[in-house]
Parts: structure tokens; C-alpha cells; sequence
């Protein structure tokens, strides 16, 4: 045996000294202000230890201070990305603890803006997954679509970003006129568009060498970690809250749960984790075009509007689905209008725990890929 | 299964595990030393199969109270769901860590253990999880005064001069 | 007055200019940014440099070092923990520097100011601040104002002669 073919043997076996690489919290590809304190032996990556807590903006503290209305501003920060969604399931929440009803108008606007935001959000995932993995051009094509989305709710409740749009018991504004017809508008614009990103990144081959087979999440660590949302659902898991546990009006609707198939690798890979939101915008679209077909156009959205929002003494535990998976309401009511605890379970907290186990043993440059697929909002992590 | 269904399961397997709970309550309440066990009940026993652990908060009653934590259990084979509490002591309260029971605790724990100082015992790694290594008292407390000082940077907002 | 170049040669190709002048057309317009996004308003960052309001139209384009940027926008809530990082992130880069402190969470603590006991109330604690965009978060149009100010700023200055 020569001494070349002996180094070859022990390629693998011989560990070389470990190297602590510090990334963040001040890095493009975090998403935020994640760091991540990396321990590689050479370039493979032997185990990760996220630091959290730089966004940690004192959510849980506030609400103890602030009446139950004053929460909804908040909850829109903590998820910026998809505002509508936590404003959804928070009202829920105070409605289950109060024991309201809404009329089935408010239920349609709700449904008809959290599609719309789920959407908004799973195009900057896709976009700024491309920007990760080194395409810059499809961040420029989702970003330009995500935009006509927020032009529909500007002309809603006049903010881009932060709505505080859904309140307990109704929604802030009534629909502007001819919403209905700009919002099947730009479905009817942006259902196409799907394919051009999959022309443009999902099936090119590239991409696939970059996430395809890499951080495979199996099923059974999945539910152990309690991921949630497109991070489950790659993995193989039929589990949508919409559908398995559904909340508000979303058993009327005709639509199918994605899941990861391992169509470019196996089960639970990056690509997986990407294209499960590239299919759940598809399923987004079908919602709405049922909901703005079926909506009534008579109603008013504040008729049920409480005069003051004092649930009686008690405790809940709401969960929905929000587009990165489900997130929970924990509030524990002392009979006064503030609420006593809020807990907010972020499905982004919970999604990113397992980063560690799912990156293990893999190379430095797909960590990057990795945490893009999973993606997480630090305003909800660190709430 | 009804919550009066999980009580009879617990209790039959683990006979004092069950704190005095009136039956109007929406959740079981488990004394802190039993906990450990009932969880590995909760997701092994084949009518349970608790697999997921949806949220864990901690939970101050106020200064005359006691603290608590809170797990919101959830099947994704049964569909069923459940909600336990265990309750603590304000001062040196210890309630058995499950983080390797359902590894989506580990976190959760820590968390907890952040904002409100009571110990998860066999914990693999309990470390602050949002705040500083070094800052001082757990914030959700209700009894917490927020510090004047952070590394010599002013944490209450000036307000000399406009209130 | 700004210094414009193209004006000049209209009439010939010789000019006389002050160099201090030529320094500030220089910089002013090419603000490269510190590519810093906190928190809600980074998104707003983003979308300000992104195809419809595409901010390299004034020469600011995003970049991910401190060692290679002019300015810095502080797009959102800077807590307590993240303060003394943005401290030495500011000192990492090079002069001339200047600082934009983008959004409500930035200038004064924003919706945290009275409750957040990890919120660093105003980042013009830490680091000392140019220009401050309002807003939360401000619209992509507030920070375009924002830089345009910055701009102007910096073509009022006198980088060889020193004023007392």
C-alpha cells in the first residue's frame, strides 16, 4: 500500500481541529439578526448553536401593560411578514376566550387578506431563498409581484406592511369599492407567474444541485422538534391546521394540502421545503377565488365590534395556520381588560431548533441553503 | 377521549400523580414530582400517544401566588388534545425537565427558565435563551422592576422635560 | 451649489472648480449602504432597494460589509443585546461615514419606548446619527427622501478645509 493510497483511507476518519466560526448576528443571509456560533472540523460542519434574543422586543411583557386592542399592533410586529395572520389568529383567540361571533362577512374579508398575506410571504421565502443559494434575479421578479399584493392592502387600510386591520370582533375598513374585481385581477395576472419562477429557479439545475438532497428532515423529528407548516410538510406530514383543524370558514373551501415528495432528491430536503410554498400559493389562489366568489356584499364589519374587550376570567390555547406554520395564542384572562399572560408560541421559534439537527455534517456553504429553506422571521423567534 | 377519560389514564397509571383539581377545569394538574413519568406516559400509552407538544409557557399567578408551567399537548395520531400544569414554588422551584422526551421542550425550557427563573432539572443545556448571559432578574415576573442600567446604557427612556 | 459636471462641459471642456466641491459630487453620489436590516423596517430597506423603487437610481446600492459601505441605515428596533454590536459594526467602518436611523424604533424606541425593558430607546445612544426617517416603518418613499437629504448633507460639506 503506497502512502498516497493510506492518506486516502483516513481521508474522513482524521478529525482536524475544531473551528469555532461566529456568523451574525449581522450577516446577509440570517434573515435578521440570528448568529450562529459554528463549530467545523475543516469544512464540514460538526454541530451549530444558535444565539437568539436580538430582536427580543419584550412582546409577552407588553400585553401584560396593554388592553386587549392595543395587543393587535403589536402582534402585527412581531411577524412582519405576515402581519394579517397574527392579527387573525390573535382575534380568534380573544373571540374563543369571550365567546364572540362574527358575521360572515368580516369571516370572508379575514380569509380573503390572510390568503393574500400568505402568499405576500411565501414570495419573499422564495425570493430571498434565491438570493441565499445565489440567484439574485428571482428576488427581483417576486419582489415586483409582492408588491401589487401590498398595493391591494394599502388601498385596504392604508399600510403597506403593519395593518392592525383585523380587530376582535370585525376588521378595521370595510372593503374599498371594486376590490373584488382588483383582486381577481391580479390573480388572474400572478397565476401565471407561478410557472415563470418555476422556469426560473425551481427546476433550474443549478438550484437543484444546491438544494436537492441537502438537510433531509425526516417525519418522525419533524413532529419530536413540533415543526410546523411547508418545514412539516416537506417531510412528508399531511398536517395543515386550515384543514385538519379548521378555524373560521376554511372548511367551505376546496383546496389541497402539499407535501414534500423528494421529487429532486429525498423527502425533506431543501427543495422540498421550497417547493411546498412555491405549491401552496397555487392553493392560496384557489381560496381566494372561492372567497371572492361566495363573499355576501351586504354587511357591516363593525356590527359586532365589543364596546370593551373584557373577557371573563379563564385561559386559552388558539392555534392557526400562518404561512410559516402554526401559531399559537396562550392567553390567560384575570376578568379585567388587560390580559393577565400572553403566550405566543411562534411557528419560527419551534422550525428553527431542529436547524442544528438537520445541519450536522453537512458543508459550510449549505448552512446558508439550509437556514433559507426553513425560513424564519426573527421578530417572531425572539418576539 | 374526554379530559375526564386522560384523568382516568393517569391516574390509573400512576395513582398520586394527579394534583386536587375540581372538575370544571379545562386542564389536568400534575404535582411537580410525578411529571417526569406522566410525560413518558402521555406519548407512549396507546390510547394517549401524545407526540407533539405544541407550547409550553410559564405562568406567574402574582406575588402571592405560585408559578406554573403550562404544556399544550397534541396527537397528530389520535387528533386529541390536552392541557397539563404543573405548579411551583416562587422560590427554588424545580419541575423535571421532558426536553428529551419531546426535544421541542429543550428550547421552550429555556425560555421559560428566562423569563421566570424556575429550574427544569436534568436539563441538557439551560442557558438564558433571549436575554444577555448577563442580565439580571427573569422579566416576566410580576414583581420584576426593570434595571436602570445595562453596560453603562440607559434603559428607561429619558423623559426629563415633555411629561 | 451642487457641483454638476455635464452642465459645465455644455460650454467647454475646461472648468474651474473648487476640489472640495468635486470630493462631494463624488460621494454624495455614491451612498453605498450598510445592508442592515433589524427588524420590520429592514423589510421596508428591502423593498426601497428592490425593482420598484430601485434605490440605485441614486447610486445607493446595498452592500453586506461594514468595510465596504458609506452609510449606515439602522432599519429597525435595536435592542439592548444587538446596541453594543451595532457600536462596533459602526466603528468597522471606514470614513467618511454617515448614519440614517430608519423607522420609529430607531429614533426614540418607537411603540417599545415605555414598556421595553430590552429595547435601547433611540440608537443615537450608541452611535451619533445623521439623518432620521419617521415612520413605522416608514414607506420606501420615506427612505428615498431619507437618502436624498443625506445627499444634500454631504454636498454642504467642506472635506479639506477644516471649519472651526
Amino acid at each position: 500500500m503506497t502512502v498516497s493510497e493510506k492518506s486516502a483511507d483516513n481521508f474522513g476518519v482524521v478529525k482536524a481541529e475544531e473551528m469555532v466560526l461566529n456568523m451574525g448576528p449581522q450577516h446577509p443571509s440570517t434573515h435578521g439578526v440570528l448568529r450562529l456560533k459554528i463549530y467545523t472540523d475543516g469544512e464540514i460542519v460538526s454541530r451549530i448553536e444558535p444565539h437568539l434574543g436580538y430582536l427580543h422586543r419584550c412582546f409577552e411583557k407588553h400585553c401584560e401593560y396593554l388592553s386587549y386592542e392595543q395587543v393587535i399592533p403589536f402582534t402585527d410586529r412581531c411577524d412582519y411578514l405576515a402581519s394579517m395572520a397574527n392579527n387573525h389568529i390573535y382575534a380568534m383567540a380573544v373571540e374563543k376566550l369571550m365567546d364572540l361571533e362574527v358575521t360572515e362577512k368580516v369571516e370572508y374579508i379575514r380569509v380573503i387578506m390572510v390568503e393574500l398575506q400568505r402568499i405576500a410571504s411565501h414570495l419573499m421565502a422564495i425570493g430571498t431563498f434565491g438570493l441565499d443559494v445565489g440567484g439574485i434575479t428571482p428576488f427581483t421578479y417576486t419582489f415586483r409581484d409582492r408588491e401589487r399584493i401590498l398595493d391591494l392592502f394599502e388601498y385596504t387600510c392604508g399600510a403597506r406592511l403593519l395593518y392592525n386591520y383585523i380587530w376582535v370582533g370585525g376588521v378595521s375598513h370595510d372593503l374599498p369599492v371594486n376590490f373584488v374585481r382588483l383582486a381577481t385581477e391580479f390573480l388572474d395576472y400572478f397565476e401565471p407567474q407561478i410557472d415563470e419562477y418555476n422556469n426560473l429557479l425551481t427546476f433550474n439545475k443549478i438550484f437543484i444541485e444546491r438544494t436537492g438532497d441537502v438537510g433531509v428532515l425526516p417525519a418522525d423529528v419533524a413532529i419530536n422538534y413540533a415543526a410546523s407548516g411547508p418545514v412539516l410538510r416537506a417531510s412528508g406530514v399531511k398536517w395543515d391546521l386550515r384543514r385538519d383543524d379548521p378555524y373560521s370558514i376554511y372548511d367551505r373551501f376546496d383546496f389541497d394540502v402539499i407535501v414534500g415528495d423528494g421529487q429532486m432528491g429525498t423527502v425533506g430536503d431543501c427543495w422540498d421545503r421550497y417547493y411546498v410554498r412555491v405549491l401552496e400559493m397555487r392553493e392560496s389562489v384557489k381560496i381566494l377565488r372561492q372567497a371572492l366568489a361566495q363573499m355576501p356584499t351586504e354587511g357591516d364589519v363593525h356590527e359586532n365590534l365589543p364596546k370593551k374587550v373584557r373577557p371573563p376570567e379563564g385561559s386559552v390555547y388558539f392555534r392557526g395556520e400562518s404561512p410559516r406554520g402554526e401559531l399559537g395564542f396562550f392567553i390567560a384572562s384575570d376578568g379585567k381588560s388587560k390580559p393577565f399572560r400572553v403566550k405566543m408560541r411562534s411557528p419560527a421559534f419551534c422550525n428553527l431548533s431542529l436547524f442544528s439537527e438537520i445541519s450536522e455534517g453537512w458543508m459550510l456553504s449549505d448552512i446558508v441553503t439550509i437556514l433559507g429553506s426553513i425560513d424564519i422571521v426573527l421578530g417572531e423567534t425572539d418576539r | 377521549m374526554e379530559l375526564s377519560d386522560f384523568r382516568k389514564a393517569i391516574s390509573g397509571a400512576h395513582p398520586d400523580a394527579l394534583a386536587a383539581d375540581a372538575e370544571s377545569q379545562q386542564w389536568l394538574e400534575i404535582i411537580p414530582e410525578k411529571w417526569g413519568e406522566v410525560a413518558l406516559t402521555l406519548r407512549d400509552d396507546k390510547a394517549l400517544r401524545f407526540d407533539y407538544l405544541s407550547c409550553l409557557s410559564g405562568y406567574d399567578e402574582g406575588v402571592d401566588g405560585q408559578l406554573a408551567v403550562i404544556y399544550n399537548l397534541h396527537s397528530m395520531e389520535l387528533l386529541q388534545q390536552l392541557e397539563i400544569r404543573v405548579k411551583l414554588p416562587r422560590e427554588g422551584g424545580r419541575v423535571p425537565s421532558v426536553a428529551h422526551i419531546w426535544r421541542a421542550a429543550d428550547w421552550h425550557e429555556r425560555e421559560a427558565y428566562d423569563m421566570y427563573g424556575m429550574t427544569f432539572s436534568g436539563h441538557p443545556d439551560l442557558r438564558r435563551m433571549l436575554l444577555p448571559e448577563d442580565w439580571v432578574g427573569h422579566p416576566l415576573l410580576k414583581d420584576y422592576e426593570t434595571p436602570e442600567y445595562y453596560r453603562g446604557i440607559e434603559v428607561e427612556k429619558d423623559k426629563r422635560g415633555w411629561e | 451649489m451642487a457641483f454638476s459636471l455635464v452642465n459645465r462641459f455644455e460650454q467647454d471642456n475646461v472648468f474651474v472648480e473648487k476640489i472640495d466641491n468635486l470630493i462631494n459630487w463624488a460621494r454624495s453620489n455614491s451612498p453605498w449602504f450598510f445592508q442592515f436590516g433589524l427588524a420590520c423596517c429592514g423589510i421596508e430597506m428591502m423593498a426601497a432597494a428592490a425593482p420598484r423603487h430601485d434605490l440605485e437610481r441614486f447610486g445607493a446600492m446595498p452592500r453586506a460589509s461594514p468595510r465596504q459601505s458609506d452609510v449606515m441605515i439602522v432599519a429597525g428596533t435595536v435592542t439592548l443585546k444587538m446596541a453594543t454590536r451595532v457600536k462596533r459594526l459602526y466603528e468597522q467602518m471606514a470614513n467618511p461615514k454617515y448614519v440614517i436611523s430608519m423607522g420609529s424604533c430607531a429614533n426614540s424606541g418607537g411603540p417599545y419606548w415605555q414598556y421595553g425593558y430590552h429595547v435601547l430607546k433611540g440608537v443615537d445612544l450608541v452611535i451619533p446619527v445623521d439623518i432620521y426617517v419617521p415612520g413605522c416603518p416608514p414607506r420606501p418613499e420615506a427612505l428615498i427622501q431619507g437618502i436624498n437629504e443625506l445627499q444634500r448633507k454631504i454636498r454642504e460639506e467642506t472635506p479639506l478645509r477644516k471649519v472651526s
